[in-house]
């Protein structure tokens, strides 16, 4: 009993002085599809060389499955170590609340406002001056891949913008192709949405709707050209029968499908399958129209611990995941673009390529996520779904929905 | 006569015995409903907060086409799963009644189905429903190629779809319990109803169903409940879909708690949706037990 106890003091004396002591942080997301797992393992390797070790826990099923779960662990006093939120508003509430810590020590330490990408990513990571979340990659939406396959079967040229890509359906739908994928998950229909928004409507469009709430931009008749290319797209999404992205995003690698529009994760998925972007499949950022991303992403949040070890251990997970070592090595895996402006990107494809342009250009707006609370997005998301699926729904209807929607917005 | 013990100490062991009980069913129960209902008029986003909004969360619900396509679904899902699965297990357990053979053997076989999980039961017949792989396929391929049976996707029906999930996973269980109050009926009153010529049929309806009042409202008790927590098994079959055509009150709280981090929002649905089950509770349970103590 004494020598148990004596040793256990040792221990505790130790991990108290500041040693080495390895620490096991839990850390908690939803990246499960093969690129995405093969992307986060590249984390979990760099972590674990620091002597620390990474204790995955993946919940399998988007996030909109995983972030209950996550929220009522930390509000219901089991915090893990760790966990990925979209960076934006999910968590604001978290933070605000004090249930997460700041990690703005690492951040002046290594300098970070210096090395990111760009200044947004940081600032929707901040409240009152201090840094609560570690952007881990940018993703952006406004992507429509398509399959070289299933245009060349159909006997049309593979479109450069989304009016050919409109005009090619018949004939796509003759050689019995599905036009586009789309999964019957609300998120993408909504995901699709503003896509239009910003790529057929345009920036200021974007900016004044989701930015400035503004109801008159909303009902006018911009938005409503915006509603009849949703009507096209449901239109063309008429035959998918599929849930998960992913499995839309099969069918367009096996040439079942022509197109589906889907965030920059979906590259992950050629990748895995053996695909070469420009060969075997296209990808348009922007719809080949306006060419402005969204910048959305992960980041890695940490919820506040008492136990000092692994308290400490958080910080150098922070250090880990923006280190240039696992920022290149978990964004070529996940077919996103990276967070640091220092990073060699020789080996990134055709596609990520063309994402950094735009980046440099400074075509770039805020997400969603940043802009409307997760309220509003899912009232949205109700929308959108029921648009895709309902015929009877004109485009006009919709949009008087949407008018509202954003009216009582937050 | 004074050392009689009080009242408040007889049978002491018990009633000490059910202090936890009484106080779960005081403190989760009871205060937990009485904190929802609180914080449903406020306008508490992912964390409860008192901030009072008055009414406002419940305009919203009421002004919100999904909300009202829940109730509607709710509706005809529980009214017919109350009358299907009533009528089918009675029919069921009065044919199982007629002494047949290897009764065993069906009697397993009908109650299997109430051993898998809602979730399972979903996904099983969310496949049998798929118009590719499931049931409309093979029957085309049977040679029958105009066959059109795709429940789940066609906005109008599906609610349908997910009946039939829920009819057969649970008219086991209906069936057992009326086999059981069957078994109960004394061998005498069908000797007597036969030594009278009256048809079985009438026996059936105008005798035994009377007599088995208690294991119908057992029942009764049994599937309402079953209804009212619906939410597993669209889950599974269509996650709500196609657009909104299959949401029920009880997957609107959980998006709205936890998806759309609107607590308050979730909160007025949930009050709603005690309401109506007290609304349904209230007047049986008078009738049932108020009754009793004054005859």
């Amino acid at each position: 009993m004494t020598a148990f106890a004596k040793i256990a003091c040792a221990g505790a004396v130790a991990s108290f002085a500041g040693a080495t002591w390895a620490e096991e942080l839990e850390v908690t997301h939803w990246w499960t599809s093969g690129g995405e797992a093969a992307a986060v393992a590249e984390f979990a390797k760099a972590f674990d060389a620091t002597g620390n070790k990474w204790v995955d826990g993946a919940i399998a099923g988007s996030g909109s499955t995983a972030r209950p779960i996550m929220i009522s662990r930390i509000t219901g006093g089991d915090p893990m170590a760790a966990t990925q939120f979209n960076h934006g508003r999910q968590a604001e509430e978290l933070v605000e609340a004090g249930l997460m810590r700041p990690i703005t020590e690492v951040a002046e330490a290594e300098g970070w406002a210096n090395i990111v990408a760009t200044p947004g990513l940081l600032d929707s990571c901040t409240l009152d001056g201090e840094l609560y979340c570690v952007p881990v990659n940018i993703h952006s939406w406004q992507w429509l891949w398509l399959s070289n396959k299933a245009f060349e079967e159909a006997g049309v040229p593979v479109p450069t913008t989304w009016d050919e890509f409109v005009a090619a359906g018949p004939a796509l739908e003759a050689a019995g192709k599905v036009p586009m994928a789309l999964g019957k998950q609300p998120w993408q229909a909504m995901g699709a949405f503003k896509v239009l928004v910003l790529n057929l409507g345009g920036p200021e469009l974007y900016t004044k709707v989701f930015g400035d709430k503004d109801t008159d931009a909303a009902a006018g008749p911009e938005m409503a050209a915006v509603w009849k290319a949703a009507d096209d797209m449901r239109k063309l999404a008429v035959g998918s029968n599929v849930q998960e992205w992913n499995q839309a995003t099969s069918m367009v690698i096996n040439g079942q499908a022509g197109g589906q529009i889907m965030g920059d994760w979906a590259q992950g998925e050629f990748q895995v399958a053996g695909q070469v972007a420009g060969t075997d499949y296209t990808c348009l950022p922007g719809l080949g129209a306006q060419t402005y991303l969204s910048t959305a992403g992960d980041a890695i949040y940490f919820p506040l611990l008492r136990d000092e070890g692994k308290s400490a251990a958080q910080l150098e997970l922070a250090s880990v995941l923006f280190s240039p070592e696992a920022q290149l090595a978990f964004n070529t895996k996940k077919g996103s673009l990276p967070v640091r402006n220092d990073l060699d990107l020789s080996t990134a494809n055709d596609c990520m390529r063309k994402g950094l342009e735009i980046l440099a250009e400074g075509n770039i707006v805020p997400d969603t996520d940043q802009l409307i609370s997760p309220d509003t997005n899912t009232q949205l998301q109700d929308l959108m779904i029921q648009f895709i699926s309902d015929m009877n729904m004109t485009p006009d209807a919709a949009q008087a929905r949407f008018v509202e929607i954003i009216g009582d917005a937050d | 006569m004074s050392d009689r013990p009080s009242r408040l100490f007889h049978n002491l062991n018990a009633k000490i015995a059910s202090i936890p009980m009484a106080l779960t069913a005081m403190v989760v129960f009871l205060g937990g409903s009485i904190w929802t209902v609180v914080y449903s008029f406020t306008n508490s986003k992912l964390l409860p907060r008192a901030k009072w909004a008055g009414l406002d969360q419940y305009e919203r619900l009421w002004g919100t086409e999904r909300w009202l396509i829940s109730i509607e679904n709710l509706a005809i899902y529980g009214v017919l799963s109350l009358i299907f699965s009533l009528v089918i297990g009675f029919v069921l357990a009065a044919l199982m009644d007629q002494k047949i053979r290897f009764e065993d053997t069906f009697r397993t076989i009908f109650l299997y189905p109430f051993a898998l999980s809602f979730i399972v039961t979903g996904l099983v017949w969310q496949w049998l429903l798929n118009p590719e792989f499931g049931i409309q396929s093979v029957i085309r391929d049977l040679g029958f190629e105009s066959f059109n049976f795709d429940p789940l996707y066609n906005a109008d029906i599906a609610i349908y779809g997910i009946l039939i999930a829920g009819l057969w996973q649970g008219t086991g269980l209906v069936m057992c319990l009326m086999l059981a109050g069957l078994r109960g009926i004394d061998e005498d009153i069908w000797k007597a109803s036969r030594i009278d010529g009256i048809p079985m049929w009438k026996t059936y309806l105008l005798v035994v169903i009377p007599m088995m009042r208690p294991v119908f409202i057992t029942t009764l008790v049994i599937i309402t409940a079953g209804i009212v927590k619906l939410y597993d098994l669209v889950v599974a079959q269509t996650g709500g879909g196609p657009g909104i055509a299959t949401e029920v009150p009880a997957k609107y709280v959980y998006d709205m708690m936890f998806q759309a981090q609107n607590l308050g929002q979730g909160f007025a649905a949930s009050t709603m949706m005690l309401i109506s089950v007290i609304i349904i509770i209230i007047p049986w349970a008078y009738l049932e037990f108020g009754g009793k103590r004054r005859g």
